[in-house]
């Protein structure tokens, strides 16, 4: 049977302004799905976003949204989880919000482990505003501030996350579409800073200038580059080169920030 | 036993033509036709969802019993 995202979508928001064959519509489409899966209820769920193609996705889902400046979602999130901490939590937003112009309360939200899921739509540009290079553009890409190729190295999401502290990070891609509601649901599920990067196409501002003819070129380059963790354990180092891996990459259990805060509350009660 | 064939509902006003659900279904059963996706042979859908699932702008339901 057709799965009914009618019911999680604001009535008369569709279609969205998604460019075609843009992949976050296969991402909203996937934390639709992780949402129903695991019965979230829309009064008790917040999706926080900042500025960009990628952070539009909350305008359309009918639940608790926030649409803040750009690159402060972790910002406002850990605001709403710090004053109901009882509530699910979600931020949204693309490369360039989440790690050039947020990058700093991205790493200091993964380094605190509060209880939220950061989904990164990586679609290695700044689409909305006219194609400029992100961090995460690959290093010789095009990009319309970068013509002649992007000189510099692009981030590794998920390795950033990692090393700052994030207690759950996996990586999906726009192809994989099955796999997406699954990462998101283990991620929401995780007690803790949780991030989900989605290798993402741009089509538009991305795509037109790396000499990709179609969508379905850049879909199929996100099929060819995913490498599952459980596949990537056989490989050699050769045959990994140039390769992405897809999958849980990294959990642990580590105190969480919103149950520390209260022990400090009741420690600070205490001694009055 | 009768093939029970699915209905594949495709609204053309979300469409926006980006040709994923043509080239992902694995028994072509889909065409472009102008900007628009629509069904070409629907004999030959086995239900796999893909094109409900790839869909990125919410345009295709696979309605089955």
């Amino acid at each position: 049977m057709a799965f009914d995202y009618d019911k999680y979508i604001r009535p008369g928001k569709l279609p969205h302004i998604w460019c075609p064959g843009c992949g976050h519509g296969i991402v909203m489409k996937g934390l639709i799905r992780a949402m129903d899966t695991l019965k979230l209820q829309k009064e008790n769920t917040a999706i926080v976003s900042g500025i960009g193609c990628a952070s539009r996705l909350p305008g359309y889902i009918d639940c608790c949204t926030l649409h803040t400046a750009h690159g402060r979602a972790a910002a406002f999130a850990t605001g709403v989880k710090l004053a109901k901490p009882e509530m699910n939590v979600i931020l949204c937003g693309g490369d360039g919000d989440g790690t050039a112009i947020g990058g700093n309360h991205f790493i200091h939200a993964c380094r605190r482990n509060i209880d939220m899921t950061y989904i990164i739509m990586n679609n290695y540009i700044y689409g909305m505003t006219g194609g400029q290079f992100s961090p995460c553009t690959p290093t010789g890409h095009k990009a319309s501030t970068t013509p002649y190729g992007n000189p510099d190295p692009g981030f590794d999401i998920a390795k950033l996350a990692i090393g700052a502290g994030a207690t759950f990070v996996a990586r999906g891609t726009a192809f994989h579409a099955n796999q997406i509601d699954k990462l998101i649901v283990e991620a929401i599920q995780h007690k803790g800073f949780s991030v989900v990067e989605i290798l993402d196409d741009c089509p538009t501002t991305y795509g037109r200038r790396n000499k990709y003819k179609s969508v379905i070129e850049m879909m199929n380059r996100l099929k060819e580059v995913a490498v599952p963790v459980k596949a990537a354990e056989k490989m050699t180092a050769e045959q990994l080169q140039g390769k992405v891996l897809t999958g849980v990459l990294y959990k642990e259990v580590k105190p969480e920030y919103t149950e520390e805060y209260a022990k400090v509350i009741e420690r600070a009660k205490a001694s009055k | 036993m009768e093939k029970t064939l699915p209905k594949i509902e495709i609204i053309e006003k979300y469409c926006k033509g980006c040709h994923i659900c043509v080239e992902f279904c694995p028994t072509k059963v889909l065409e472009m036709k102008g900007f628009y996706a629509s069904v070409k042979n629907l004999e030959a859908c086995i239900k796999c969802m893909q094109c409900e699932l790839r869909c990125p702008d919410f345009a295709i339901k696979v309605i089955t019993e």
